[in-house]
């Protein structure tokens, strides 16, 4: 496996050169909100618009086609990276519209009439009611709760979830009393995007299927650290986000089960997702377009093939091999400081991209506002998962969190600006 | 840093007049969704009107130094003077927050404030500075205080 020159890999992220804070040097840990763009991205963006700009599966002319046949090359690019199907995967404006599309498919079924569709047995499957179950877990992205909670107060489905042990990691110990006959959906976060702990998808993938749920895996914070193939994992849905993955905003991805996706009523309705529309009724076209209404994110789809052609060429497993080294590196920093509290397994082979962490005595905002000062960005917050903070009884943490272009002596840089704090406001050392 | 002045600082480990008391007229409960701090704060009025005289503000805040010393300061700069006076003081406080450094704050209106002009060059802290204040206009304004009449009201300034 080739490592990576991460020196080499930063050239192509003019944004890491700029300073900050009175010229100091930016040390951007925070792509776990979002991931910097390399210039091969932002070209093929420029590229689309100044070379091939057309309306997609509109219009008669070269430009058209070219422009189609982008859209389309950028999805079998997708789907190629992820393991899946092209006509699996649908493009959304965001992960989190792409976990409620799976969300309104369930309440749009159960609403009844004629769907517009040719149903399959399948189609029961997305019918959800009182005395069904709709289970979560509580290390949840606010993205991969709200739309379940609101499908359940919908429908009279009832939510349940597993909960997280102190140290940050899915609590299995009772899977078998909470995913149920009863279970509909099993809703579950690949990689944490907080503690950064990887979960066994695998195993709980096994379960639900075992009891006829469907599962919905939120790959937001995996696909852009590890290597992941839709295939292998055994989920019936996936989603995740461009911007996250080097990639541009206004783009995420909706990987389904074709058998799945071919039994599922629209989400959004307009142009492009019809087959025929009458004036009182419509039918609707096959997946994806069922699921792509209106005008697609065109430009920005083919930027995230970029970044998936861009994360191919450096290697997936090359990308995940560095991102454990810096999360080692962050981890035995802070171990090294016992001031501070890490949050989430404190071994390095169970999770990615971001360590979260508290400083007793210290809140999280002023903890980051003096890392920022050194130049050092990081996020501050209950990061979306407020459930999760509670559930590890602290208020909001600290998260400093990698891309591919982190180096150890940024590692240095955040653990040199972290000593500051206690001299700041007064922690025993 | 000039953002953790030694008041601020002060402030935020000894927070004064903290903790919920009896009696009071009004309660409220202010997050800031974007960190998660969170503020319950009551107000205890004696009279009615601009002239009504704050006798007690009391609060529980879960959140950063910025947000905690800005309570403890409120609750300072408040307590004992009419509901009009602490007003034009909140004016004052809000006009040098949001001035992104222009407005170095009067102490004599402001009093203790003043250590928080720094806050406003950090945008995204404005808001933990702004917290217990807004909490405190809302929990006057449950009291039956007309906020926009009190707050035009000169007398007593």
């Amino acid at each position: 496996m080739p490592d990576l020159d991460v020196e080499t890999l930063r050239q192509d992220f003019p944004i890491l050169s700029r300073t900050v804070r009175d010229g100091r040097p930016l040390v951007y840990l925070d792509s776990g909100a979002t991931s910097q763009k390399p210039t091969q991205v932002l070209d093929a963006e420029r590229d689309f618009y100044e070379q091939h700009n057309a309306a997609v599966h509109r219009g008669a002319h070269q430009l058209a086609e070219e422009a189609t046949d982008a859209f389309e090359g950028a999805r079998v690019t997708v789907a190629d990276f992820v393991g899946a199907r092209p006509d699996e995967v649908i493009f959304t404006k965001s992960a989190t519209e792409a976990i409620n599309l799976v969300a309104y498919a369930f309440s749009n079924a159960s609403a009844g009439g004629d769907l517009g569709i040719p149903e399959t047995p399948a189609t029961d499957r997305f019918r959800i009611g009182p005395g069904d179950q709709i289970v979560v877990t509580q290390m949840e992205h606010h993205a991969n709760l709200v739309p379940w909670q609101e499908l359940a107060r919908r429908t009279g489905a009832s939510l349940r979830w597993l909960d997280v042990t102190d140290g940050g990691e899915l609590d299995l110990g009772n899977l078998d009393e909470v995913v149920t006959e009863r279970t509909k959906v099993l809703a579950f976060a690949h990689v944490s995007n907080v503690v950064g702990t990887i979960n066994p998808v695998r195993e709980l993938a096994d379960k639900a299927r075992s009891v006829g749920a469907i599962t919905v895996l939120d790959a937001c914070q995996s696909v852009p650290h590890l290597p992941v193939d839709f295939d292998e994992l055994g989920v019936d849905f996936m989603a995740f986000s461009a911007h996250k993955m080097l990639g541009p905003y206004g783009v995420g991805v909706l990987v389904g089960r074709a058998e799945l996706l071919a039994a599922m009523p629209p989400f959004l309705g307009g142009g492009s997702m019809i087959e025929t529309v009458l004036m009182d009724h419509s039918t609707y076209a096959a997946p994806p377009q069922r699921f792509e209404a209106g005008i697609p994110n065109q430009s920005q789809a083919v930027g995230l093939a970029a970044a998936c052609d861009y994360l191919s060429q450096v290697g997936m497993d090359a990308v995940a091999a560095h991102d454990r080294e810096i999360t080692q590196a962050v981890l035995d920093g802070l171990a090294a400081r016992p001031w501070i509290r890490v949050l989430g397994p404190l071994d390095a082979e169970k999770r990615t991209g971001s360590v979260a962490f508290v400083v007793d005595g210290v809140h999280p905002h002023d903890v980051g506002q003096v890392l920022d000062d050194s130049g050092v960005a990081v996020r501050t917050g209950h990061h979306c998962a407020w459930p999760l903070h509670r559930a590890l009884r602290v208020p909001a943490s600290t998260r400093a969190s990698f891309g591919p272009y982190t180096t150890a002596d940024e590692v240095q840089a955040f653990l040199d600006a972290l000593d500051r704090v206690p001299s700041i406001f007064g922690v025993a050392v | 840093m000039d953002l953790y002045q030694e008041l601020i600082l002060d402030h935020s480990k000894r927070p004064q007049h903290a903790g919920l008391r009896e009696p009071y007229d009004a309660q409220t409960h202010h997050v800031n969704t974007t960190c998660g701090d969170e503020v319950t704060l009551r107000v205890h009025l004696a009279g009615d009107g601009p002239d009504a005289r704050v006798e007690d503000v009391s609060y529980d805040a879960v959140g950063c130094s910025i947000s905690i010393a800005s309570a403890s300061v409120l609750a300072e700069e408040v307590i004992g003077h009419t509901v009009a006076e602490s007003l034009h003081t909140f004016d004052a406080i809000r006009s040098m927050l949001t001035s992104k450094g222009e407005d170095p704050g009067d102490e004599e209106i402001i009093g203790d404030a003043v250590a928080f002009a720094g806050v406003s060059k950090y945008p995204a802290r404005v808001k933990c500075a702004l917290l217990p204040w807004t909490a405190y206009t809302d929990a006057l304004a449950r009291a039956g205080v007309d906020i926009a009449d009190a707050s035009a009201t000169k007398s007593g300034v």
